[in-house]
Order: structure tokens, then sequence, then C-alpha cells
């Protein structure tokens, strides 16, 4: 009997398993990111590496630099303000409905940009609510794109940081009370310092999307208000100016990087020893008029920010004589005026498909990465973590079109397939599924698979019989991440998504790009059954939602 | 059953062990003693295939082990802390290594059955893990590991969990379950209570190496070393010449048992041949403290010269604290080191 020894074996089953996302990352990321850059940056075969200084220096590009970055920053403290409060209450009150509630602030997260776009623009755009009300209109203000970022991101800290707070041990407050502290005092010493690296996760990953923003801001921003990423899309897509294109990529491409490596540190010091308790056990009813305010006050946050814009866009969807009429007219190809090829209707079955292959793909690469991460490791290892993180900040407008111009010649020919359009999209789901599934697989003792091989169970059963049914619950919130982020994809989807072939945002996008009521009416009624879709399967996620998965 | 030879484990630069040899005969139980850190419990990994070995061999029934993947070496290894599986009831955890080996529904049934009544847990299958307190999870994880009927059993820290009463107990139906069952025993401890009324024999390990080996009496009696007999709880070494049935220390002159080695030596005192008397005959001591234990009070000395005493005496004859004492030294309590 000749076997290999088992440290060997170990080591080539982690090369074995990261193949295949190293190969996938490598063919439909970096080549195409690589080939589209390299298609703006090189004109007869030589590096013009001068354009990133002539570009950098062009006043309109540099009002795009400074409005992305001035944007986000005010986004992330908007949101840290807004959100902070509800992280609290929380984590720490117990109060009838908090389940439902944790899932409702959770819907924006996971709807499609352009459907958040869209809600703000019925709430107070141009015939919106605030308009009719009291003539408001904020869609031409910074404002407008402000408060959707919040809207989008509130669930990014009350999960990242309230997850965290609820399991803190308050007996810690206790202790310092215990010797001598105020209340305040006992909170600013003992409960601020373990909460300061989840804070500091959440913001980074809010500046993070809000810097790339692009749905938002495509429907929002208006040609005064431009981030980057929409900058790369006019410049790419009407413009045709590859080289100024190329470069805003390589802009966005470093920025991302390094809010990414601070990002993995922060990380890392909030891994560190923390004495965490069952959430179940920190939750009280709130005591006293302070605390009922508190909770109300986050209450109407909820339903003014939240609820509101969703309710504003539901209603929107309904009109016409019978109230139906734009969910019939999207059963009709030349409703809007010869927008569609297609009924727009049909866009929900594409959009179904293609994010059930997106969840295939994503769950899959995403789940060897998982794996083969699962041991910590050197250096190396690390830093390919933080790399698949990289997708979700890339501009996305740059993977479509750098699919286009790459993936066209065979043996890579998938310009006329339909699986470019869920290969788009499963690169952005990866990383949810990634961020999910690692904190449980490294959270499994690692002495449990050794009693299992101990008790004579090979290495592929260790990992059946072991891991597989403690990550099981993480594997199926992974992939409704997975599914909900490659249903609402559209930076990529929009360039590589067929006419014949839209998907529900692009379509959403297309439709408001229409004059006339009827076009407007349908763009909300599409963006409803969008919501719908995505909370039914966010609602699902909710009943099999692990304590650990919160890191995202 | 199983041969050590010259078994070398490095963490880096560490030697966590270091050129140890041993071996277990079939059916018997050998405890490793020692403290934290002395590379026990790493030595148990290596047998079991989970630790890289860097050096030396492992035999198991004079087959070498290197190469044999853990899951092959058909060993049994209860962990300190259990890990069970939580996701299992009892019935699954214990029936794991039968379901890895291809054992029948049936067949698993009747075992896990019969198990579960060995270990005093008669119908538990269906219970979750989580519901046990520590000495069931403990009774679980000894049948678990007895199931798949390996041909060595190991045991780290198999009692260090529980609270002192259940291990004093446990420990006495441990062994009377293995020498039922004819079961080899490879076990890890610290406590040397618990390795003392486990072990046919005892292997006392320092850093890595082989302290000393001998049954639980053996070493009891004769320490090879100021090491395993401060480990053993004994402090009343110091340094002498020994001639004859006499030893020369700054504590004056020990009687040693005939036949003992000669020459400098150390000279280890246990607390029983530590005699009390009129401050007039004998080593002149202050009492420091008295400490209760029970059955017996140990009484802590300072003698005029040399490092501190410690005495057992009754209660009853107990002097006090401050009190001047005269002390003598009994042969037969008296231990030269070698």
């Amino acid at each position: 009997m000749v076997l290999a020894r088992p440290e060997v074996t170990c080591g080539a089953l982690r090369v074995g398993l990261m193949v295949l996302p190293v190969a996938f990352f490598a063919v439909f990321f970096a080549y195409p990111v690589a080939a589209i850059v390299g298609r703006g940056l090189k004109s007869d075969g030589i590096w013009q590496f001068g354009r990133l200084g002539e570009v950098l220096s062009r006043p309109d590009i540099l009002d795009v630099l400074w409005f992305t970055t001035w944007q986000a920053l005010a986004s992330t403290a908007l949101t840290l303000l807004i959100a902070l409060p509800g992280a609290y209450v929380f984590a720490r009150f117990d109060f009838p409905g908090k389940q439902v509630l944790r899932a409702v602030v959770t819907v924006p997260f996971v709807l499609p940009t352009v459907v958040v776009g869209t809600a703000f623009l019925a709430l107070v755009g141009r015939g919106g609510l605030t308009d009719e009300l009291w003539g408001l209109r904020l869609d031409t203000t910074v404002w407008a794109i402000l408060l959707a970022h919040v809207f989008f991101n509130y669930a990014v800290v009350i999960r990242t940081v309230g997850g965290l707070w609820s399991q803190l041990d308050p007996r810690q407050e206790e202790a310092a009370r215990v010797l001598g502290a105020s209340r305040f005092e006992a909170w600013r010493r003992v409960t601020l310092p373990a909460l300061a690296p989840a804070v500091a996760a959440a913001a980074l990953m809010v500046f993070l999307f809000t810097y790339t923003s692009f749905g938002v801001v495509q429907i929002l921003g208006g040609p005064a208000y431009t981030t980057l990423e929409a900058e790369i899309y006019r410049q790419t897509a009407q413009l045709l100016d590859l080289p100024t294109a190329a470069v805003l990529t390589l802009v966005q491409f470093v920025a991302v990087a390094a809010i990414l490596a601070v990002h993995a540190r922060t990380v890392r010091r909030r891994e560190t020893a923390l004495k965490l308790v069952d959430a179940a056990q920190t939750a009280r009813r709130p005591r006293g008029a302070g605390q009922w305010a508190l909770l109300g006050a986050v209450l109407l946050t909820v339903v003014l920010l939240l609820l509101l814009p969703l309710g504003v866009l539901v209603a929107r969807s309904f009109g016409g004589a019978d109230g139906l009429a734009y969910y019939r007219a999207l059963q009709d190809a030349g409703a809007g005026g010869g927008t569609f090829l297609v009924p727009p209707v049909e866009a929900i079955g594409n959009s179904l498909q293609y994010a059930l292959a997106a969840t295939g793909i994503a769950l899959l690469i995403g789940g060897l990465a998982a794996t083969a991460l699962t041991r910590r490791a050197g250096r190396l290892v690390r830093g390919f973590d933080a790399l698949l993180m990289l997708p979700l900040g890339v501009s996305a407008v740059t993977v479509g079109f750098g699919f286009l111009i790459a993936l066209d010649e065979p043996p890579l020919d998938l310009r006329s397939s339909w699986i470019l359009v869920p290969l788009a999209q499963a690169l952005v789901g990866v990383p949810f599924v990634i961020r999910t599934m690692l904190p449980v697989l490294r959270a499994v003792d690692a002495r449990l698979r050794e009693a299992a091989a101990v008790l004579g169970a090979s290495p592929w059963r260790v990992w059946r019989e072991v891991d597989l049914p403690l990550v099981r619950r993480a594997v199926l919130v992974a992939a409704g991440f997975a599914f909900a982020v490659s249903l609402g994809e559209f930076g990529a989807t929009v360039f590589i998504a067929r006419p014949d072939n839209p998907t529900l945002p692009v379509a959403v996008a297309r439709l408001l790009g229409r004059p006339g009521e009827l076009n407007y009416g349908q763009a909300m009624a599409l963006s409803t059954i969008l919501m719908a879709v995505c909370a039914v399967a966010l609602l699902l996620l909710e009943r099999i939602r692990t304590d650990r998965s919160g890191e995202l | 059953m199983l041969r050590l030879d010259g078994v070398t484990v490095r963490f880096g630069a560490r030697v966590a062990v270091d050129a140890v040899s041993l071996d277990v005969a079939d059916h018997e139980i050998v405890c490793v003693l020692g403290p934290s850190g002395s590379g026990k419990s790493t030595l148990l990994r290596a047998v079991a295939g989970l630790q890289p070995v860097d050096a030396g061999r492992v035999l198991l029934d004079g087959a070498d082990q290197a190469g044999v993947p853990v899951h092959r070496r058909g060993l049994g290894l209860m962990f300190q802390d259990h890990q069970l599986f939580p996701q299992r009831d009892v019935g699954g955890n214990v029936a794991f290594g039968l379901r890895m080996r291809g054992v029948s529904r049936k067949e698993q049934a009747a075992r896990v059955a019969e198990l579960l009544d060995l270990v005093g847990l008669p119908g538990a299958e269906r219970r979750a893990v989580a519901a046990l307190s520590g000495g069931e999870q403990q009774r679980v994880a000894l049948a678990r590991a007895l199931a798949p009927s390996p041909r060595l059993l190991m045991l780290d820290e198999p009692l260090g969990q529980l609270d002192r009463g259940l291990r004093e107990r446990l420990v006495v139906e441990l062994r009377h379950l293995f020498g039922r069952l004819g079961t080899t025993v490879l076990a890890v401890t610290h406590d040397q209570g618990e390795a003392f009324a486990l072990a046919d024999r005892v292997v006392v390990m320092r850093d890595g190496r082989i302290a000393q080996s001998g049954t639980p009496l053996e070493v009891w009696r004769r320490p090879a070393s100021e090491f395993v007999a401060r480990f053993l709880g004994f402090d009343n070494v110091v340094e002498a010449t020994v001639s004859g049935e006499a030893a020369d220390t700054v504590w004056g002159k020990v009687p040693v048992p005939a036949g003992s080695p000669q020459g400098g030596r150390q000279v280890l005192v246990r607390p029983a041949g530590v005699r009390l008397g009129d401050p007039a005959d004998g080593l002149r001591c202050t009492v420091e403290a008295r400490t209760f234990r029970g059955h017996h009070v140990a009484v802590r000395l300072r003698p005029d010269a040399g490092p501190p005493l410690e005495a057992e005496c009754a209660l009853r004859d107990a002097p006090d604290e401050g009190a001047v004492v005269g002390v003598t030294f009994t042969s037969d309590e008296v231990v030269v080191l070698s």
C-alpha cells in the first residue's frame, strides 16, 4: 500500500481546490479587465503611460474624482450616523416584531441598485411624492444620492456592528461599572473599543459600495453628479473614449485595492479574542422613557427612510385606467414605443434563469475557494483572500465591456452565448459566497475533523460528515445572497445582455431612459416585481439565518 | 503492539518530542505523565498520524506507519474536550466509526446499544449531545472511541475537565472496563493521581524526553530524579554525600536505606519520614506554616540551615506556627536519587 504522506496530500488537495477558482478569475476577470485597459493605453503596440497624466489633469475628470470621493465619505458618515443607533437597538433591545424588522431592513441591501434609484425617483423626483405634496424635488441635488446610499447600506451597519454588539458580554460593562465607571465611561472604555474594528469594517464596506456606486447615480445623478463608475460607463458606451475609460478604471482599481487592504487588516483585528455570548441572552426590553424614545426614533427612521421609498414605488406602479395598466403593458413589446424587441415581462424569466445559473457558478467557485482558504496559512493565502474581494469593487462596467472585447475569439468566443451574462454576474456573487462561508468554515474546530479522521473518515468523508452539515445553512445563505446580487447586477449586464434577452434591471433602466408616463409606470411596475422577487428570496433566507454569517 | 523508535517532532526550532522510544504491549495500560508543555499530547498526535514525525518510526503491530494516513491507522483517540459531533445525537456519534468502516445498519445499532450499556448510558441513542453533562459527554466520547474496536485506544487528558469526585469514580470504572475488554491503552495526563490509578505503567515526560518509566509503585517509591520527585509533589530534596547508610546534608546526617548508590547525590525525604520532636535532639527548625489536609496536617519548617522542609503529622501532634521543633529522619522514607 503506497500512500502519500498526510501533509503532502493536504497541500496537494488545497492546490487542487484552488485550480478552478484561480482559472475562473484569471479568464473571466483579470483577462477582460487587462484587455480593456490594454486597449485603452496601448497604441501601435506601445504602452502610452503618458495618457495617465493627461487624463488625470483634465478638470472635468478631477471634478469626477473629487465628487466620487466626497460623496462616498458623506454617504458613509451619514449611514453611520443614522444606522449606529439602529445597531444598538437591534443588539440590546427586545421588542415584538424584531425578527421581521431585521429582515425588512436587509431587503434594501439585496435590492438592485436600479430599483433603489427608481424608488427614490418616485419619492423625491420629478412628479414624485414630495414634489406633489410640497413641490420639493431632491433629484437634482446630491441629497437624493446620499439618502439612497444610506437606504442601501443601512443593513451593512446593522448586520456587521449590531451582530457583534449583540454578542458582546454585558457583564464586561457591568464589571467596569462595579469598578467605579459611570454608565457612559463603561461604554466608552469597554464596549466602544471592542466595537471599533466592526464599525471600521462596516464603514469601509459602505465606503467601497458608495465609491463604486453606479445604478443609483445613473438614475438620480443627472448630468451634474457623476461618480467614477458612471463616468467610465459614459466614456465607454457613449463617447467611445477608451483611453480615458482605461485610465479611470485603473484609478478605481487602485482605490478599491487600497480600501480592501485596509478592510482585510481591520477584519483580522476584529477576529482577535473577544468574549462572545449567545445573542439571545443580551437583549432586554427597553426601560424608561429614554430607551423607549430611542426605539421609537429608530422605528420611525426605518419607516421613513426604508419603507416609504419602497411603498411609494409600489404605489406608483399601479396606475392607468384600472390601476393595472402598467403591468398589462409589460406584456406588450410595442407598448412603450418600441423600447424593446420582446415584451418586457420576458425579462423576469431571463433574469431568473441567469440568476440561477450565476448562483450555481458562484457557489461552485466560491465554495471551492472558501474550502481551500479554511485553514489559515501564510501570507500568500491571505493575499488571495483579499484578491477574491476585488470584483466587488472593480468597475463592473469595465468587466462587462471587457467581456465583449476579450471573449470574442475562439476558443473563448462567448459573445453569442447566453452563459456570458451569468458568468459576469457570478463574479460579483463569488465574494459574497466566500464572505458568508469562510467564517463558518473557520469556526469549525479543527479537532472535530481530527476526531472524524481518527475514527476512520477519509479527507473527503471528513468534509462531507463534519464540515458540510455545519455549513449547510451558511451555504443556503450564501446562495441567497449570490442569487439576489446576480438578479440585481447592472453595470456589467447592461453591456452584455442581448437586446432580445434583457434582464430586469436592464429593462428598468431602459424604460426610465424613455420619455412618457407609460414607460415610467412600466419601470415602476417592473421594479416592484424585481423587489418582490428579491424580498421573497431574502425572507426565505432570514428563516435559515446563521448567526455567524454576519460579515456582510 | 505499539513501538516508538526515536520519535522526534519539531515545531520550528523547538523540539516538542525528542527521540522518544517506548513500547506498549498488548492489553497494557500505559500512562504518559508530565506537566503541560512536556510534549505528551504531541506524542499522542504523532502516533495517531495527526502530527508528522520529523525523525524516528512509529510501528503498530510491527508495521511502520510512515505514510499511513490517520483514517487508516485503526486507532481510537479520545480528545481532551471530547469533540463530539454537535449536529449528531448520541447514537450518531457512537456509530460514526462503524459507519466509516461500512458496518451494516443493524450491526451498528446493536454495537451502539452494547457500548452505551457498557459506559452506563443505556438507551441514550436519541439524546442530543448538547444536552449531556460533562460526565455523560465523557462516556459518549469513550463509547465512540471504543465502538470500532481500535487496536490501540489513546486518551488525551481523559478526565481533565471533570470535577474531582466524578474523576475519582470514573478512573476506577475506566480501569475496570479496560481490564475486562483487554483494551490496549495509551493515555496522557498531567494528574499523577489519575495516572497512578489508571496505569499498569507510568512514563514521566519532561521537555520532550522520557524522565522515568515504571509501574506506579516503582515511580512513586523511587523517583528517578529531582524533576520526577518534585513533579510528584515531593519538595524535600537536598544535595548530599552518601556513604554507607548515611547521607551528609545541610540538614545534618540523614539515614538512607541499605544498598543506596554512594557518593555525591541528591536525597529525597518524603514528608512522612520527617519526625518532629524536642528541639534539643535533631535539626532545629521553626514552624512556618501548617496546612490542614484532612487526614493529616502538612507542616512547613524553616531549618537553621538549608532549604525548607515539609513534614506530615497527625492533627493532634501538629505544632503551632512559630514553635521550635527538632527534626529527625526515618530511613525507609528516604530515597537517594540517581
